[in-house]
């Protein structure tokens, strides 16, 4: 059980069955009055955001969440299928659970699978993937409009800003975290 | 590489700067400055302010009891600048050890240190211009006074009687009021109801609010002052009161401050407050967060 003075910004509870991160945390406490911590959280499962106020005496249950190593083996319709490389098992994530994430999914590659209750209800992906830039326009020489970036295509269809010297067929570096062009991969 | 300090040189600086402003201030009109025990065997029995447990005695959770005894023992105009240490509180705007600068004026009421705070804050700015953020606020002209129910009347989505009957007060004050107090020119929100009086003295006239206010800045509040109740009798009971409070919230009051009611029969009529030292130099440095004004937080010290 967590404990009021324990909320804090990520923290995971379980409400009505449900896991929730906190996504912002604010403590108050006027003076001589009770502490409010005030949360805006977010619906692990189907992403609602809802604001949650709490006192000093409330007490709420750990979410309790397992992940687990597996690999992307293919997609099939809105299905995506995984593997854990232990024990051979395989389960599918739907397009819904994976969200953004599908922006940086590549086949085989190694993820962790968010448990909740024996549930999937996402994936962990590595900071950073290396991606193949598969459509992108020449930077014209003598180009003066000052542009410093360009948008290209990547392999999974994310468009993405990058510096200009970026061409067609390069591997690039990105965050997964902020969807943000990292660096040029030498290959 | 050693750990980075919370704040910069520049802000220590100021801070340095702002207080010894405020010792001159209050030296300059014969206020005494004091120095009480930090470690107390009792402090004042208030539902939610949480004291630390120090061997059997306490950390200070304000240096209000020992300051009105030396009021009772024939000191007069006084003031410290110290530390005090409140449980579980960690904010953008709180820190669990924080320092407090408290005065007291002997034959005085809660108007006196709202002049006091109009005086102080005009000579910590000599241009009268707090700049916070990108706007700026006016220390000329007279700083409001509201009352709490009108406060509520004019910015809550509910009346105080109905936030007070649904224990949603703090609640309300917090989103709905405070975010709208001081925004142009500090506010006074004043007359508390009787309930939350602490160690206040009622108003003679309308006994169901006291004489307690407290200071706004740009939605912050900076201090807490109220007219000092100096009747052992009611002071015994609202403690009596609190305790029963906290045993039924499961937590354990400590024992009575008994050496404090039997001096407060001999405090004069006096008034008292306590300001926020850090958040004072929150809003004179610009800074967002408290952290920014300290040398070290809980997390890095």
């Amino acid at each position: 059980m967590y404990n009021a003075s324990d909320l804090k910004k990520g923290l995971k509870l379980e409400i009505d069955g449900e896991p929730y991160v906190v996504t912002e945390f604010t403590f108050s406490k006027p003076g001589k009055g009770q502490a409010l911590y005030r949360t805006k959280m977010r619906n692990m499962v189907n992403g609602n955001m809802f604001d949650r106020t709490y006192r000093s005496n409330d007490k709420f249950k750990k979410a309790e969440l397992l992940e687990r190593a597996m690999q992307f083996l293919y997609s099939q319709g809105d299905e995506y299928i995984f593997m854990d490389n232990q024990n051979y098992e395989q389960i599918s994530v739907s397009r819904e659970q994976l969200g953004d994430d599908l922006n940086f999914m590549i086949d085989n590659m190694d993820v962790q699978i968010l448990l909740f209750q024996g549930r999937t209800i996402g994936v962990t992906l590595p900071n950073s993937v290396n991606l193949r830039v598969i459509q992108a326009d020449p930077w014209a020489k003598g180009d003066t409009t000052g542009n410093d970036s360009k948008p290209v295509t990547l392999e999974t269809g994310f468009v993405i800003q990058v510096p200009p010297f970026v061409n067609q067929g390069d591997l690039i570096q990105v965050d997964t975290r902020t969807g943000s062009y990292m660096t040029r991969v030498k290959e | 590489m050693p750990t980075k300090v919370s704040s910069t040189l520049k802000i220590l600086e100021e801070r340095a700067a702002i207080t010894q402003a405020v010792r001159s201030f209050f030296i300059a009109r014969s206020f005494l400055e004091v120095e009480t025990p930090i470690r107390i065997p009792a402090p004042a029995p208030e539902t939610h302010i949480e004291p630390q447990k120090s061997e059997g005695w306490f950390l200070q959770t304000s240096p209000e009891l020992c300051m009105k005894r030396l009021l009772a023992s024939g000191c007069n105009n006084i003031f410290q600048i110290c530390k005090c240490f409140r449980k579980g509180e960690r904010g953008r705007l709180h820190l669990p050890e924080m320092t407090m600068l408290e005065w007291y004026r002997t034959n005085a009421d809660y108007q006196q240190l709202m002049h006091d705070c109009e005086n102080l804050l005009r000579f910590l700015i000599p241009n009268q211009n707090l700049v916070l953020g990108n706007k700026t606020i006016n220390l000329n002209g007279p700083w409001l006074r509201i009352t709490i129910d009108a406060a509520f009347k004019q910015f809550a989505r509910m009346s105080l009687e109905t936030a007070l009957s649904t224990d949603s007060f703090e609640e309300i004050l917090v989103v709905d009021v405070e975010p709208k107090l001081g925004i142009n020119t500090p506010v006074f929100l004043i007359d508390y109801p009787a309930e939350m009086a602490s160690l206040a003295r009622l108003n003679p006239i309308t006994p169901q609010t006291a004489q307690r206010f407290e200071l706004y800045i740009d939605g912050i509040e900076l201090a807490n002052g109220f007219s000092e109740l100096n009747d052992p009798v009611e002071q015994r009971l609202r403690f009596e009161k609190e305790r029963e409070v906290i045993h039924s919230a499961g937590r354990s009051a400590g024992p009575m401050p008994e050496n404090f009611l039997n001096d407060l029969g001999a405090m004069p009529d006096s008034a008292g407050i306590a300001l926020g030292l850090d958040r004072l130099v929150m809003l004179l440095t610009n800074s967002q967060c408290i952290d920014q004004v300290v040398t070290f937080t809980p997390e890095t010290v």
